[in-house]
């Protein structure tokens, strides 16, 4: 049987799930170019983020942000050896066929690209390469596992470094999905209306008090606290973008190698090396406070960051995608 | 008696550093195990037996030189029967391809990583193996490419060894925690509590 024609039936979903099992207790970070990617794997990152720019600097610079260049695809897939995702716009199948066409392993619906739908999201069942999608509360998440996401994070605000709507959404969809389980079944039928989630998944959560798949963690984690944070409030890995190889909110650090192979900036190729190093020790010890005070103290520096509170309704990508 | 109840359920380790380790502890709890998950080295005490668990081999690397737990690891599975999938498996071979990385090398086998290509290639298969008629789930798998003579290859697919086991170790290139039947897993408990037994 070819994997195209599993797709569809539940072996193609339990594959696809598959492999967020795998990503569980990891960071998956953000990288522009092979120089970071490289950087991340080495830190021990279970995954890496191609994309053109940051959330950070989408946000700064403006314009339409779209899939990454194919041949950047391309170098960061050749150059590392763990799991290569990438981003589509929301609703964009034709985005999302190119990069299932280059091999990428995790496609991520994200909002903090242009949205390219405004009614619909991308029929995820229609593919063999798994999907992530962002998610803000239990009724929105179910709506995009019913599409065929296998991977929900919490949307957070994306290039901020402002872990609060990180906190807001993870809290909002773990205090929900308790709410189920104590739920009669008549009581379930009006939830599913309520939740605007299909009454299947929503008697799913309510026996088992999670997601029926994983539950990451992303928008604004930018410390090894900030990444702890989350795991305790209930992630089960979190995604870490503009935090790890930004400087100010649109000028990542300089990690490059001049042509002896030597750091063109030692100092700040060594800052994004130990804020990798540190989130991805802080992920896996997220329990052990002893631990994430050593990680925290070999940080050199952090993202300048942007306060959520200040942006304006209309500056949030966490309202894209319904 | 409190010996009695420990051959009946052994205690377990599972891994924790990332990747499946919550699928193996069910798993293990299912064939009749008490799953400990292990993030230091110290957590390694008193167990009767080991599950290394899928994820990825070059994050469990980085994290376990950091801490200086390769050497505490290392002598726990030269001694105790321990068992390994997919990134486990990698960790316990003797060398890795592709890219080369280094490893526990307890198991007298070369592994390639990410042999049968991306994620797009991953599969689930039925097969017969000597374990009984099981399934076979597969992602981003490794491919056991060479094992040495004393080396017991307990199922295959396409003339490649995925399940073997040599002395203590068992080690499998797919992920049967991800499969409801628990042959894999109470084949693993039933040699634990022979280890037990024999100590």
């Amino acid at each position: 049987m070819s994997n195209a024609s599993q797709s569809s039936n539940g072996n193609g979903l339990r594959l696809k799930t598959g492999l967020a099992e795998m990503l569980k207790g990891g960071v998956i970070m953000d990288v522009m170019n092979v120089e970071q990617a490289k950087i991340a794997e080495e830190a021990g990152a279970v995954a890496v983020m191609a994309l053109e720019r940051v959330p950070a600097m989408i946000r700064a610079e403006g314009g339409v942000a779209r899939m990454a260049k194919p041949s950047l695809i391309k170098e960061i897939i050749a150059s590392v050896s763990i799991p290569v995702m990438a981003k589509a716009r929301i609703g964009h199948f034709a985005e999302a066929q190119i990069l299932q066409a280059l091999g990428v392993d995790f496609i991520d619906e994200s909002e903090v690209l242009t949205p390219a739908d405004e009614v619909h999201h991308i029929d995820k069942h229609a593919f063999t390469t798994p999907f992530v999608c962002g998610a803000r509360d239990l009724g929105e998440a179910l709506r995009r596992i019913t599409e065929g996401a296998a991977m929900i994070r919490t949307k957070g605000e994306a290039g901020t470094g402002d872990v609060v709507h990180a906190v807001q959404h993870m809290r909002q969809i773990v205090r929900e999905m308790k709410g189920l389980t104590v739920l009669s079944d008549q009581e379930l039928y009006v939830a599913a209306k309520e939740y605007k989630a299909p009454y299947e998944l929503i008697r799913m959560v309510a026996k088992t008090g999670k997601l029926p798949v994983p539950n990451f963690s992303a928008g604004g984690i930018a410390t090894p606290a900030d990444a702890a944070l989350m795991m305790q409030l209930g992630a089960e890995s979190v995604f870490v973008g503009s935090g790890i190889f930004m400087k100010e909110r649109a000028t990542p650090l300089d990690v490059e190698l001049n042509e002896k192979g030597e750091p063109r900036n030692r100092e700040e190729r060594e800052e994004a090396v130990s804020r990798a190093k540190a989130i991805v020790t802080a992920t896996t010890h997220f329990d052990d406070p002893k631990i994430l005070a050593e990680a925290s103290e070999q940080v050199t520096g952090s993202m300048k960051g942007l306060a959520a509170a200040a942006l304006e309704e209309k500056e949030l990508l966490q309202t894209r995608g319904w | 008696m409190a010996d009695t109840e420990q051959s009946t359920t052994p205690r377990i380790g599972v891994l924790a550093i990332q990747g499946d380790f919550a699928a193996h502890a069910d798993a293990l709890r299912d064939a009749g195990a008490e799953p400990v998950l292990v993030r230091k080295p110290e957590q390694l005490a008193g167990l009767d037996g080991l599950v290394l668990p899928g994820g990825e081999s070059t994050t469990f690397l980085k994290l376990l030189e950091r801490a200086n737990f390769l050497d505490s690891l290392q002598q726990f599975v030269k001694t105790s029967p321990t068992f390994g999938t997919c990134a486990g498996c990698i960790l316990l071979a003797k060398e890795v391809l592709h890219p080369a990385q280094p490893s526990l090398g307890v198991l007298d086998a070369t592994v390639e990583r990410n042999a049968y290509g991306r994620q797009i290639d991953s599969v689930i298969e039925n097969a017969e193996t000597k374990l009984g008629l099981m399934e076979l789930v597969y992602i981003r798998a490794p491919r056991i490419v060479k094992t040495g003579p004393d080396v017991e290859i307990l199922a295959e697919r396409d003339g490649f060894p995925v399940l073997v086991s040599q002395g203590n170790i068992l080690a499998a290139t797919f992920h049967p925690e991800l499969s409801s039947d628990r042959l894999v897993h109470r084949y693993f408990v039933d040699r634990v509590r022979e280890h037990a037994a024999r100590a």
